[in-house]
């Protein structure tokens, strides 16, 4: 049996996604991590996990970065991070090493403390009694990574289950990929078009107000094409719901941020 | 040429030359075991509710099934069948079960014993066995059941009799080496309900090539 | 078959606009998943099943030598013939020598796929025999000069009234829309090819080492009239598809059904040992097996090989957004999909189906319903790795990916590049908060908006708290 010490060190993995587009997730996992008990550090040497690399085919590169990224969360009891893509590319990790080659071990090492944040709040800490509200109608999307590797399933309806106000109203093929597919919707972007659209269909026709998902690459995807369909369905990701953080505007809302970026610059 | 090439590439890519005694010795016990799978709980039952299973699933498969309480009835009920579907000759099998049927009364109904022929109506054969778990039923070619029979008219009758229902596959298969002498017959057809087709914009249709009724005379013994 | 790989792109491009192929991959959509789920809910053992299938295709593969060598020695004591082939070539080639040796005009086909892999059609009708195709789909697809898209629905891309089009010019019979009509005149056509053909050729799903047997596997019982009629019967297969015992047999025809059309169980399952026996009345006087490797013993052993457990069942197709949106001939070759994007690779090379492997999201669909639990995309990227390897990614993404992960290497130049991105994307988006076009990232905004970056990047945020807290706590 694992033993859970009172306050689990746990290093935050960013994301890029996340770090560039939407902090607002980052600052809820952390306060979803602390309100669990846990003392939440941020790794600066943090980048990407790799998966650009390794799913283009370039393993030299994809082991470079995965050796730095076990170097940068070495020490941490868990490693979690609110995307089961990135935290699913942190399992692969051990297929880019020889068994014979120490960095194999590291990286099993790695991936036996690295969880996506909603099953890390279910599957370990056993959250409950979230204490959170939210009014209005989520419809969930099950992202691929999360769901297939990771086995990311109940945890996020459980946790949405705790939400005071909520309601869940599943669409239809919610474990349908929405076609963002990382480089993917680069590659080939009338096809991934021709996914997302088929995804918002069903969103639409599921009434919810507002979609729901844990990976924000899809998330991004999904808001930007409800956006330019013209639906008023709003987008945001688990986590920002779970920690009463929906201050921000949704994903791809207006938003006053103009005046920030002025005094920034 | 190709044989010594293909199996030495294959060789290459296990990184092995010849097999290695073990190697074989494990290819011929499994050959020599026959053991059985995994075997889907569904269909391991007492044989009256292996009899019921085997009705469900043949219906659901859409074969016509006929109960009767012996032999006996075979001819009437198969002429009645047949009248039904206005259908007025038949083609038999001349095995023995075939052959101890009195079909007095049918006069109506042209019999011949032979080979099937393109443009056949209907047809009559025995079978080796029925297989609960999907309402399968298995023939085999032999001198008195030619396959034609089974395959060109376009209603096939079959008598299957309770006692020939199994469970699942395996118990078929166990049984057939038992019947045979480990000596498999020419062919070995598992037929589950009539023919069909979807591949006209995936709509099914009963009957594309095989018989478009399959009608199994369930005997009780 | 021409190899149309490298056009996939466009191809895939004129499929999405396709209103009829569309129409008609929605009849896909809404049946095989759905079956499929239906016939596994009815089968609580149904990964249990799939466990052992993928162990025992493991263990046929270790052994492989030794169970087509007992195949062989079944097939020749039952009196039947095994030609074993390495290339395409080789197949059409020797299988022209056996109908030549029975002077053989026309064949009757039952579906098979390998024969598609080696294109025997063309070739046995440059060599002057006439091979009529008698799957009903497959026949639609002959009459039209097509190709399947689908390896086990091969006209899935048609609409009825192609099928009534097709018909129409070559029964020379009034039109039809109802596909009941249409199967009967299909029916009533090939009957008399059945009968008057020299040779039958099917393929096979698998072969019984046990006892020599090959099985078919069919729904119209087109595959049984091919190979029970005419005086030889000709099996085209491939190497991998050898089984133990028929216990195994029967362990991949339980997931093969379920699988594949969600049926309980496929209503032919037809096992052929050896030619007639001296007192049979019908059945084929001569009995050949012929082995097709092209390319698979190369498998073996490779970091391929599991992709040579594939039954064939078309559930990674079935099941796979991205064959949904564009159908099976955008693939260019004959086999579609994540199989085909596995397979087409080791057939063709990986020059000229590089686009195949690259075509998936990744999502996984098709390795979650594989019954034989082929990990699907791993092995689509580790084509992409040889693609990487042997310098074939397109220099856009090779330079695109060589500049980011320079960045992704160098955390402190990451930080910076991120925070540059992120400012120059909120100047673009303004109080929107979404960007409607953005230059060299057209492949977005064409289709969909860029939602924009809402503050700055997290880990500048991250740190002014810090020091703020720092500042705090001083």
């Amino acid at each position: 049996m694992q033993q859970t010490p009172m306050s689990p060190k746990v290093g935050l993995f960013v994301t890029c996604l996340v770090d560039m587009f939407r902090p607002e997730i980052g600052f809820a996992t952390v306060k979803l991590l602390e309100r669990a008990g846990c003392t939440v550090e941020v790794p600066e040497t943090q980048t990407c996990c790799g998966q650009p690399a390794f799913n283009s085919g370039d393993n030299r590169t994809t082991r470079e970065i995965a050796i730095s990224t076990i170097k940068a969360f070495d020490g941490y009891q868990y490693v979690v991070g609110p995307s089961g893509s990135c935290i699913g590319m942190l399992h692969h990790y051990p297929e880019l090493f020889d068994e014979a080659d120490p960095w194999h071990r590291r990286a099993l090492d790695l991936k036996a403390r690295a969880y996506e944040i909603s099953s890390f709040l279910v599957d370990i800490i056993g959250l409950e009694g979230l204490e959170a509200r939210f009014s209005g109608t989520v419809t969930y999307h099950d992202s691929c990574s999360g769901l297939r590797e990771l086995g990311i399933k109940a945890q996020p309806r459980q946790l949405l289950g705790q939400v005071e106000g909520l309601e869940l109203n599943e669409m239809n093929e919610s474990e349908t990929c929405c076609g963002f597919g990382g480089t993917f919707c680069v590659k080939y972007p009338d096809i991934s078009n021709r996914m997302v659209g088929n995804k918002t269909a069903n969103i639409a026709a599921s009434g919810a107000d507002t979609l729901v998902g844990g990976d924000l690459g899809c998330l991004l995807n999904m808001a930007g094409k409800l956006k330019r369909e013209g639906h008023d369905v709003e987008t945001r990701h688990l986590v920002e719901i779970l920690a009463g953080m929906c201050d921000t505007p949704a994903i791809a809302e207006p938003s006053d941020d103009r005046t920030r970026l002025a005094r920034e610059l | 040429m190709s044989r010594a090439e293909i199996l030495g590439n294959i060789r290459r890519g296990l990184k092995r030359g010849s097999a290695t005694e073990a190697q074989r010795q494990a290819v011929q016990n499994r050959l020599q075991a026959r053991a059985a799978n995994l075997i889907p709980a569904r269909a391991q039952l007492p044989a009256a509710e292996q009899v019921a299973l085997f009705k469900t699933m043949a219906r659901e498969a859409a074969a016509d099934l006929i109960e009767l309480d012996s032999l006996d009835e075979v001819p009437s009920v198969a002429a009645d069948w047949l009248r039904h579907n206005r259908v007025e000759e038949l083609v038999c099998a001349s095995d023995a079960t075939l052959t101890s049927l009195n079909w007095a009364g049918t006069t109506d109904i042209r019999r011949e014993t032979r080979v099937a022929r393109a443009g056949d109506l209907a047809s009559l054969t025995s079978c080796f066995a029925g297989i609960a778990e999907t309402g399968t039923l298995m023939l085999h070619s032999q001198a008195e059941s030619p396959t034609t029979l089974n395959f060109l008219p376009d209603n096939h009758l079959v008598i299957l009799r309770t006692s020939q229902i199994v469970g699942v596959y395996e118990e078929a298969w166990q049984r057939l080496r038992e019947a045979t002498g480990g000596d498999m017959p020419r062919t070995v057809n598992m037929i589950t309900g009539p023919s069909r087709s979807a591949d006209i914009e995936q709509k099914l249709q009963m009957g594309a090539h095989g018989p478009r009724n399959l009608v199994i005379l369930l005997v009780r013994d | 078959m021409q190899i149309n790989s490298p056009q996939f792109k466009q191809r895939a491009h004129e499929a999405l606009d396709d209103a009829n192929l569309q129409r008609a991959l929605g009849n896909l959509k809404a049946g095989f998943p759905h079956k499929r789920a239906q016939a596994v809910a009815r089968m609580p053992e149904f990964d249990a099943l799939r466990d052992q299938g993928r162990d025992l295709k493991n263990h046929i593969l270790e052994h492989l030598d030794l169970y087509l060598e007992q195949f062989e020695g079944k097939v020749i004591e039952n009196g039947g013939h095994v030609h074993w082939c390495r290339t395409s070539d080789d197949a059409c080639r020797t299988i022209l020598d056996i109908c030549r040796q029975v002077d053989a005009r026309t064949v009757t086909k039952g579906k098979s796929m390998v024969s598609e892999e080696i294109d025997l059609n063309d070739y046995l009708q440059k060599h002057g025999i006439r091979p009529v195709e008698t799957d009903l789909g497959e026949y639609i697809l002959q009459l039209r000069g097509d190709h399947p898209s689908h390896i086990i629905a091969p006209a899935i891309h048609l609409n009825l009234e192609d099928v009534s089009e097709a018909f129409h010019q070559h029964h020379q019979r009034p039109k039809s829309d109802d596909p009941a009509v249409l199967m009967r005149e299909a029916r009533e056509m090939l009957r008399k090819q059945f009968v008057a053909a020299d040779v039958g050729i099917t393929g096979a799903n698998f072969l019984v080492a046990e006892t020599g047997s090959t099985i078919i596997v069919t729904n119209e019982g087109n595959g049984d009239l091919t190979q029970t009629l005419p005086k030889t019967h000709i099996v085209v297969t491939s190497i991998e598809k050898v089984v133990p015992t028929l216990e195994d047999m029967s362990l991949f025809l339980r997931l093969l059904a379920r699988s594949a059309t969600g049926q309980e169980f496929t209503v032919y399952n037809t096992l052929s040992t050896g030619p007639r026996r001296p007192d049979d009345q019908d059945g084929p006087e001569n009995f050949h097996v012929v082995l097709v490797d092209n390319g698979r013993s190369d498998m073996v052993g490779s970091q391929f090989q599991d992709m040579l457990r594939c039954i064939r069942c078309s559930a990674c197709m079935n099941h796979c957004p991205v064959y949904g949106a564009i159908g099976g001939h955008s693939y260019g070759w004959v086999y579609p999909g994540p199989m085909g994007s596995v397979l087409t690779p080791q057939m063709i090379g990986i020059e000229q189906a590089a686009l195949l492997p690259n075509a998936s999201t990744f999502c996984g669909k098709c390795e979650e319903v594989c019954p034989v639990r082929i990990p699907l995309p791993k092995l689509m990227r580790h084509w992409r790795e040889k693609e990487f390897e042997k310098h074939l990614t397109p220099r856009t993404v090779r330079y695109g990916l060589g500049g980011w992960s320079f960045f992704a290497r160098r955390p402190a130049l990451y930080r910076l590049l991120s925070r540059v991105s992120n400012q120059a994307l909120r100047m673009l988006a303004g109080r929107k908060g979404r960007i409607n076009r953005l230059p060299m990232a057209g492949g977005w905004t064409d289709w969909r908006d860029m939602p924009a970056p809402t503050g700055k990047t997290f880990m500048q945020q991250w740190k002014d708290k810090q020091r703020t807290n720092g500042e705090d706590n001083a």
